[in-house]
């Protein structure tokens, strides 16, 4: 029996107790400002068990000096939930989640010009009976909307506290640390009424539920409505250790639906009506006329960004800016991280003995998590942007410009944020799916995120378009646009397989949108400031752990066995990752590829970027490792490249639209590595005296990174958010089948045609 | 007060933006509509059509003071009575 609703006895004791608030709110209420305001920076984030809901906790001292904890509920419209975010904020409510005491109060955050709609969240928590307060939030924006609001008769008329406030500017904070700090009372709230079927039959389950009950009565009235409105009876019946009875109140929903048609409809309805009545007399707006509102920020706005002809040049235009923050921008920090662990890497070189100790801490440890952390710039502006665009109110905007497009083929409006995410990585891209509350959508989404040219094949494409073009005739144009192809052939391949998926595997009935477009709002620092920060640490929380792991098994399989004085390359062929190339070979030769590229596929498999390092090792290039590959380096542009990192400064040097007028020494450097790179791979020759790496091969390479899922990572956190392997192992196998077959269909083409 | 000029009856779909008008039904089952009520598209509800997507949907609308989007496919389900 799950240890849920009913309480420890322990936390009877007065001692024990410390009080457990929960904030919940809908979204673009200030929730998160509030919280923030509240705690300071006394906060953590974690994940709630077995979803990848954002969990946030902190704590604050009351009124009378005592600490207190303090949940941040995921934004709510409702507690009847339609996503995972909505399902936690009900579940933590009612006590439901093993590791999250149920909540001794409740601070029902209401965004106060936008009143009727939130009050409908808030007459469904205060049904539970929970000792709630109405944080009566931006009450700034409601007063110059024109909207006045009587709060002490609203508190009348809720039966709880109301305190108006504006957690931005930090008013109403003491008022509100007071109502949390005096006796917590049930709120003095009257049940909607139901049709009378519904409560006879709510009526007769009450009887059978287990004696040891640890609800108030109102919240137990609550819970049954909730279990016969719900689609998911079953987790939640089982939620309140109820599921024995699952049948029970199948069969009790399905007789209500056949007798009274249409209730659960109706009793939105009524709440509506119901918040009618508290509202007359207690909210005054001043728009009454329809056509007297002077037009607001939000209405003029609009007007440009939502504009058939300005709209989409604004949105192209922050497109554009993203694009090229996350690829110019970011190579001043990436080029900074890159060197601090190439200094690192000589540092642990020339300290430590040679053998396989130094191996595993340089080149395992050192620029397995080095190549993974340089990233963090390039994640940090994406998110930084993504924070701006969802604080400020853009974001919807973007959906719903891009609704029609994404709908064209099976996914939602909001696939537009992840998608977008994905060009930098996956796997934030994956992990803000979790906007989209329609199920399908959201699987669509994840299944084909990973199709976005992630920033991680871009030293990839960097390198192969280094072989693509003869030394001599390379310009820089041709070279974009081979880039810019690769992100194209992407970006419409998602498309496609969405359209295939949602007519086969995801097949059903279009989801309905439903899309608040909040008003503008000038962005809060400190909510997007916070946002990244969290960002920062799950992404340095990962290469710390997961990335370390894999870096250092990558490391064994390409340095054991060991052979004797044998030259890199030749050592790398004899270990088992060399081995395995070679036993793949039969596999990639109709690609066109031999077993050195084998080898660097193997690499690819954990993290593509380790691709351009493997070949690097392969072909021998840039020193052997038993010399420090730093140590005698000089701060000049002739340093020794060294081995496993040239993936970190193709990552770095790479810009789509290369800038030839003014290098860097820092380019310089790297240019010259790839070119080592290139170089002794376009010196390479099949037995009988072809050459290896023709164009068409080194296009084919491409086109299979394009399409490949090469990223661990991803796996894994599309494991975590879809809670099960089905999905990403359909993932893996699909995108890498597909992969071998354009590849195979490309090359084949390519030689037919005489390349 | 009904003038005769514009119909008693319309779709959300039909108004033209700028013109508003009070909901008198939400017809659909309550699985797919059910979220656009609980965001407060519901009878005697007053909404005024703002404009349509670029690509021409979805359809933005404002109800209760805040602004809502849904698709067409919704919007031809609630029926409501113009306003003039």
């Amino acid at each position: 029996m799950p240890s849920t609703a009913l309480s420890d006895p322990v936390d009877l004791a007065p001692v024990a107790t410390r009080l457990t608030v929960a904030l919940i709110g809908n979204p673009n209420s200030g929730k998160t400002t509030l919280f923030n305001a509240l705690t300071g920076l006394r906060q953590k984030v974690a994940n709630y068990p077995g979803v990848t809901v954002e969990k946030k906790t902190g704590t604050f001292r009351t009124q009378h000096g005592e600490e207190a904890g303090v949940i941040d509920l995921p934004g709510t419209y409702s507690l009847l939930p339609q996503s995972p975010d909505e399902e936690v904020s009900r579940d933590v409510l009612l006590g439901l989640l093993p590791g999250t005491p149920k909540p001794d109060a409740v601070v029902c955050v209401v965004d106060a010009s936008n009143l009727e709609r939130n009050l409908y969240l808030v007459s469904q928590v205060l049904e539970l009976g929970l000792p709630s307060v109405v944080a009566l939030n931006m009450t700034d924006q409601a007063a110059a909307l024109g909207h006045a609001i009587d709060a002490e008769e609203l508190a009348r008329r809720l039966g709880v506290p109301v305190v108006p406030m504006q957690a931005s500017a930090r008013v109403g904070l003491a008022e509100l640390r007071v109502a949390l700090s005096g006796r917590l009372r049930a709120p003095d709230y009257k049940p909607l009424p139901l049709p009378e079927l519904v409560e006879q039959a709510v009526e007769s389950l009450r009887w059978e539920l287990p004696n040891a009950l640890d609800l108030p009565p109102s919240a137990t009235r609550a819970a049954l409505v909730l279990l016969l409105s719900d689609e998911q009876t079953g987790r939640l019946a089982e939620g309140f250790g109820w599921a024995h009875l699952t049948p029970r109140f199948r069969q009790s929903r399905a007789a209500l639906s056949s007798k009274v048609p249409g209730w659960q409809d109706d009793a939105i309805s009524t709440r509506y009506g119901r918040i009618g009545e508290i509202c007359d007399g207690v909210l005054a707006r001043a728009e009454a006329g329809a056509d007297g509102i002077a037009p607001s920020r939000t209405d003029r706005l609009d007007g440009v960004l939502l504009h058939p002809v300005w709209g989409w040049l604004v949105f192209l235009g922050l497109m554009a800016l993203l694009f090229a923050s996350i690829f110019t921008l970011a190579s001043y920090p990436m080029d900074g991280i890159k060197w601090s662990f190439d200094k690192l890497a000589a540092l642990a070189q020339g300290a430590m003995p040679p053998g396989d100790l130094r191996s595993l801490v340089v080149d395992g440890v050192v620029k397995g998590v080095g190549s993974v952390v340089v990233f963090l710039p390039q994640i940090l502006i994406l998110f930084l942007f993504i924070g701006l665009l969802e604080d400020s109110g853009y974001m919807a905007r973007a959906a719903f410009l891009m609704d029609r497009l994404m709908s064209g083929v099976g996914l939602h409006g909001k696939s537009f944020v992840p998608l977008l995410s994905s060009y930098a990585c996956a796997v934030p891209g994956i992990m803000a799916t979790r906007t989209i509350e329609a199920p399908r959508d959201r699987l669509a989404t994840i299944l084909v995120a990973p199709f976005m040219s992630c920033s991680a094949r871009l030293p990839v494409y960097a390198l192969m378009i280094t072989l693509l073009f003869p030394p001599e005739t390379a310009s820089a144009g041709a070279k974009a646009l081979v880039l810019l192809g690769m992100y194209a052939l992407g970006t419409l391949t998602a498309f496609a397989f969405a359209w295939l998926f949602k007519r086969t595997l995801l097949r059903g009935k279009p989801t309905p949108l439903a899309m608040e477009l909040p008003p503008y709002r000038r962005p809060s620092w400190r909510t997007v400031g916070t946002g990244i920060l969290d960002r920062a640490k799950a992404f340095l929380r990962r290469a710390g752990t997961v990335i370390l792991a894999l870096s250092i098994v990558l490391w064994a399989l390409s340095y054991y066995p060991r052979g004797q004085d044998a030259k890199p390359d030749e050592r790398l062929a004899e270990s088992y990752a060399g081995k395995f190339g070679k036993a793949i070979e039969p596999v990639l030769s109709p690609l066109g590829f031999n077993w050195k590229l084998g080898i660097g596929l193997v690499g690819a498999q954990a993290a593509r970027e380790v691709f351009v390092s493997t070949m690097a090792v392969v072909y021998a290039v840039g020193g052997e490792d038993e010399k420090p590959p730093e140590a005698e380096a000089k701060p000049t542009a002739d340093a020794k490249p060294a081995t496993a990192d040239s993936g970190i400064a193709a990552g770095a040097g790479v810009v789509p639209t290369p800038k030839k007028d003014e290098p860097k020494p820092e380019a310089d450097e790297d240019e010259t590595r790839m070119k080592g790179v290139a170089d002794a791979m376009r010196a390479d020759r099949w037995p009988d005296g072809r050459p290896v790496f023709t164009p068409l091969v080194a296009l084919t390479v491409m086109i299979y990174f394009v399409f490949s899922l090469q990223c661990v990572s991803t796996v894994a956190t599309a494991r975590r958010e879809t809670n099960t392997w089905r999905w990403p192992l359909f993932m893996f196998a699909y995108q890498t089948g597909f992969a071998w077959l354009a590849a195979f269909a490309f090359y084949q083409i390519g030689r037919m045609l005489g390349h | 007060m009904d003038s005769p000029s514009p119909p008693a009856v319309a779709r959300l779909a039909d108004l033209p933006p700028g013109a508003s008008g009070v909901v008198t039904a939400f017809h659909g089952d309550h699985a797919d509509t059910k979220r656009l009520r609980e965001l407060g598209l519901v009878a005697g509800t007053r909404v005024r059509a703002l404009r349509w997507a670029p690509l021409g949907d979805p359809l933005e609308i404002e109800l209760r003071g805040y602004r809502l989007s849904l698709r067409r496919a919704e919007a031809e389900l609630v029926e409501v009575r113009p306003e003039a």
